[in-house]
């Protein structure tokens, strides 16, 4: 009993905020998690739907090099005169594709949407610990998002050196980079105010009786996920800022001595060094690759035993793992740096700590199949979601030992095998993450179930389709194609690719289209489909124990909780599944809490 | 050298050997059979069989984990299906398992590890002393060769400067350092397995060398600009007569020292953004070669030839 009552609720008593009535105040400029979780989705989904449309592009270009596409030339006639794309329009177009999947969609999605959705639901809160700040982080997140699109029609186009930016060709290009920076300096705002918020919520608002360990670990996920973007940003932020400074102010950061460009030296340069850009991006850079993967991971935790009727297997485990991921992710980002130029000593020591940093996500994925052994599994749309995320995640972890070797990355480093191995661990997880949350919670968010299914169709097509556009980038790269070129015709060892990659556009198509099913399916399910009614899926969790949707101030009572998140086919109940804020009758156990 | 020493040296040269064998042996059986887009391109270097030996390596243990991890979700998800009347193994996990799975994963990366480190060490850390020293310098988008002459030091009137045309004697190691005029590029020679970034403001190095006479390519392999796609060099390995010929040539016909504007190489260096786009595709392809894909090697000689005479 002792460990049940450690948590200490600071609620305010119910009613204290009266519900919103006002259009604005309610819809607009909500200060709901609910409402926000709920725009935040929108605003990501939408960012989604952009972010797919430079990738189908990005693969005509590579399917068929030249062939101008009409309608462009008329949308975009700077970067595609008559259709026909310029090379630094290509350059363009990757870079945006990334900027905008990773810090506009992937992002927003797991951690903006269903973070503020679910952390307040699920440790039994009436809303975030700020739930101005909350408006603040949404509100300040759109005006990046209008400048990072903006940025397509001003001269010169939008950024076109890579996602990762890399100094000093960053620094002298056209104006486009220049809000490619004030966007993702704005949105890094948005961010820590979210990371604050998360943390703030998650340490101060759990119910009576949520201890640290009965909380889902969608909830730990997001928490060591708030926690990394808290410290990483700002070396971000600064490096941006230091960059910015490069290219507005004069000053010489990231330019050394002898900058010629173009024939015409750079008078001011001098003193700096092209190889701290690399550090500090990377430095954020990889601890943000575990920010969009572990709420994929929490929330892939978080189906997989509804679906399988079972416990998580290695709750702890599970937990510790997150925290070891989050760990050990700040000494691995010199393994990005292996060719750079960077001491080749150091590469040993990193590819040491990126070895090291393979074992908790295989603590993860084995804890998965123990959890599926022995289950009674229900293949739910969010579950295939779910058990895809598992698969995919597989082949985007073990691909990335190959380049966690010094001497293999040599070859591969910089070639279609890097594309091949985020694209697995970014869409085959944290997208296919995202899209399992999507229909395991939507009947949280608006009352109604998706249509099952369409639900299955969309899920089999992208499934299908992914891995035909993804799994054949590990083939190109080992020819070695470099990623990144406009025209790959022009190399005599890429020569016989061609076919391939015309397959892969094709999939690409098709993996589009399929997004079409999942958008209608949202939408109309919003009037037309089932019921839900507060817990159509039989789980244990809070946010199913309160209406679907759930009411202004989320709970009519603060729950108590007594147990922990997944004690489901409990052998001393006759019921499946044991909520989380149920009495225990008598002196029944605590679960393994 | 002491008698222990000795032999501990002959013992782990000895695992080295077993361990990277195992993929070196195993693969080719099978890659008869694949087509060539699953195969790495054939190598060149001397250090290219130890690459990919580790690369062949790394698939087997992760194709391995792969196979058994993919067919246990698959038989889990079938044989664990919902059925009426049964009901789930009520367990929270499993401290035994918990420590195999975090051992065995662990064991198998820090061996990995030590056995790439040593590789890594031979490609990168050190340099061969016995070789021939050549400059390139990057910039947007060409590569600058830069030979010493007879004088055997850079920096002097003698130096011996080509635009994109990399020779050097077959058997030959050869150590490259690595400048950039502008930006950021990375020299790449696929069939060789090197890359090197070569940054403004440093001097990054690389070495290698060639077993046989041929043509290869040099690939930029860092987004360097709108031209970056065809920042395409020349790696020649001649027999040793055959290369002091070239080079004796190029010493009596130095070009200007290389600016983007104007050079000599095959495709146009340089061109400004406001120029029509450069038709992707249908240039052919300088040997002829296009009907022959699976080549890994440019095998005629006429490439490089054709680019130096059009200066």
């Amino acid at each position: 009993m002792s460990t049940a009552t450690v948590a200490v609720a600071r609620e305010l008593p119910h009613g204290v905020h009266p519900a919103p009535t006002s259009f604005w105040r309610k819809y607009i400029f909500s200060v709901d998690h609910k409402v926000i979780g709920k725009q935040y989705l929108f605003y990501s989904l939408f960012m989604l739907v952009i972010g797919g449309f430079l990738a189908g592009l990005v693969r005509w270009q590579l399917a068929w090099p030249g062939k101008p596409i009409g309608f462009m030339g008329k949308l975009l006639p700077e970067g595609m005169p008559g259709g026909q794309m310029l090379p630094e329009f290509y350059n363009s177009l990757f870079t945006m594709h990334a900027t905008i999947m990773i810090f506009f969609a992937i992002m927003p999605m797991l951690i903006g949407a269903f973070g503020n959705f679910v952390i307040p639901l699920q440790i039994g809160a009436r809303d975030m610990a700020f739930p101005r700040l909350n408006l603040a982080s949404f509100w300040i997140a759109v005006p990046a998002a209008v400048i990072i699109i903006w940025s397509f029609f001003v001269t010169g186009g939008a950024a076109q050196s890579g996602w990762t930016s890399y100094a000093p060709l960053s620094a002298i290009q056209p104006r486009g980079q220049t809000l490619w920076l004030l966007s993702l300096l704005i949105l890094g705002i948005s961010s820590l105010l979210s990371a604050v918020n998360f943390i703030t919520t998650i340490i101060n608002m759990r119910a009576p009786g949520m201890n640290f360990f009965r909380l889902p670990l969608t909830v730990w996920a997001l928490f060591i996920t708030a926690i990394l973007l808290l410290l990483a940003l700002p070396v971000l932020s600064g490096a941006m800022i230091m960059l910015l400074f490069d290219r507005v102010l004069g000053t010489t950061f990231f330019l050394p001595a002898g900058e010629v460009i173009s024939g015409t030296p750079l008078t001011n340069a001098g003193g700096g060094q092209p190889l701290l850009w690399q550090h500090l991006f990377w430095f954020f850079g990889h601890p943000e690759v575990y920010i969009m993967i572990l709420p994929a991971m929490g929330i892939t935790s978080e189906i997989l035993p509804v679906f399988a009727r079972k416990p998580i297997f290695g709750y702890r485990a599970m937990a510790y793992s997150i925290m070891g991921i989050a760990g050990l992710g700040w000494i691995v980002w010199g393994h990005h740096m292996f060719q750079s130029g960077m001491n080749p000593i150091l590469g040993t020591t990193f590819m040491i700590s990126t070895m090291v940093i393979a074992v908790p996500s295989a603590i993860k994925t084995f804890n998965w199949l123990g959890t599926l052994w022995g289950g009674v599994i229900h293949f739910t749309t969010p579950m295939l979601m779910a058990l895809s995320f598992v698969s995919m995640f597989v082949i985007g972890g073990l691909s990335g030992i190959f380049m966690a070797s010094t001497p293999v990355d040599v070859f591969i480093h910089d070639t279609y095998f890097i594309v091949a191995h985020i694209h697995y661990v970014l869409f085959g997880g944290s997208l296919f993450g995202a899209f399992g949350a999507l229909y395991f919670w939507y009947p949280k968010m608006f009352g109604r179930l998706m249509n099952e299914r369409w639900g299955k169709i969309h899920w089999f097509v992208t499934f299908v389709t992914f891995n035909f556009v993804f799994f054949p980038m590990h083939f190109l790269g080992m020819r070695g194609m470099q990623r990144r070129i406009y025209d790959y015709s022009q190399y005599a060892h890429l020569r016989g690719l061609k076919p391939m990659n015309e397959f892969m556009t094709v999939s690409v198509f098709v993996l589009g289209a399929a997004q079409i099913i999942l958008v209608l399916n949202f939408f109309l399910s919003m009037r037309r489909g089932r019921v839900a009614g507060s817990n159509p899926w039989h789980a244990n969790t809070l946010e199913w124990q309160t209406s679907s949707p759930p009411p202004h101030e989320n709970f009519d009572h603060i729950p108590t909780v007594y147990r922990g998140p997944y004690e489901y086919s409990a052998p001393e109940r006759a019921d499946d599944h044991w909520p989380q804020d149920e009495p225990p009758s008598g002196a029944a156990s605590v679960g393994h809490a | 050298m002491s008698g222990e020493a000795k032999n501990s040296n002959v013992f782990r040269s000895a695992a080295r050997t077993a361990v990277l064998g195992l993929g070196a042996a195993l693969l080719p059986r099978l890659s008869g059979a694949l087509p060539f887009w699953m195969k790495l391109p054939s190598g060149e270097s001397s250090f290219s069989g130890e690459i990919d030996s580790i690369f062949n390596l790394i698939l087997w243990i992760t194709g391995v984990i792969f196979v058994i991890v993919e067919a246990l979700l698959v038989i889990f998800v079938i044989r664990y299906r919902h059925r009426e009347g049964r009901r789930a193994r009520y367990t929270h996990g499993n401290n035994r398992v918990e420590v195999i799975w975090t051992i065995v994963p662990a064991v198998i990366c820090v061996v990995l590890a030590l056995v790439s480190r040593r590789v890594w060490a031979e490609i990168k850390q050190r340099m061969p002393e016995d070789a021939m020293q050549i400059e390139v310098t990057g910039e947007q988008f060409a590569w600058n060769i830069r030979y010493p002459g007879p004088d055997g030091k850079f920096g002097t009137a003698d130096d011996i400067v080509t635009l994109n045309q990399l020779h050097f004697p077959v058997g030959q190691k050869v150590v490259v350092s690595l400048h950039s005029k502008d930006v950021i590029h990375s020299f790449f020679l696929p069939e060789f397995r090197v890359k090197q970034d070569a940054v403004p403001g440093m001097t990054t190095k690389v070495w290698f060398d060639a077993a046989h006479v041929g043509h290869w390519e040099i690939a930029c392999a860092e987004l360097c600009g709108l031209g970056h796609y065809r920042m395409k060099g020349f790696l020649t390995a001649d027999s040793k007569e055959d290369f002091d010929k070239w080079l004796a040539e190029q010493a009596g016909q130095t070009p200007p020292p290389a600016s983007s504007a104007g050079g000599p190489a095959p495709t146009p260096a340089a061109a400004p953004s406001s120029q029509a786009p450069p038709a992707p595709g249908v240039s052919p392809p300088p040997d002829g070669k296009a009907a022959s894909p699976p080549s890994d090697r440019v095998s005629s000689a006429n490439t490089p030839q054709e680019a130096k005479t059009s200066s």
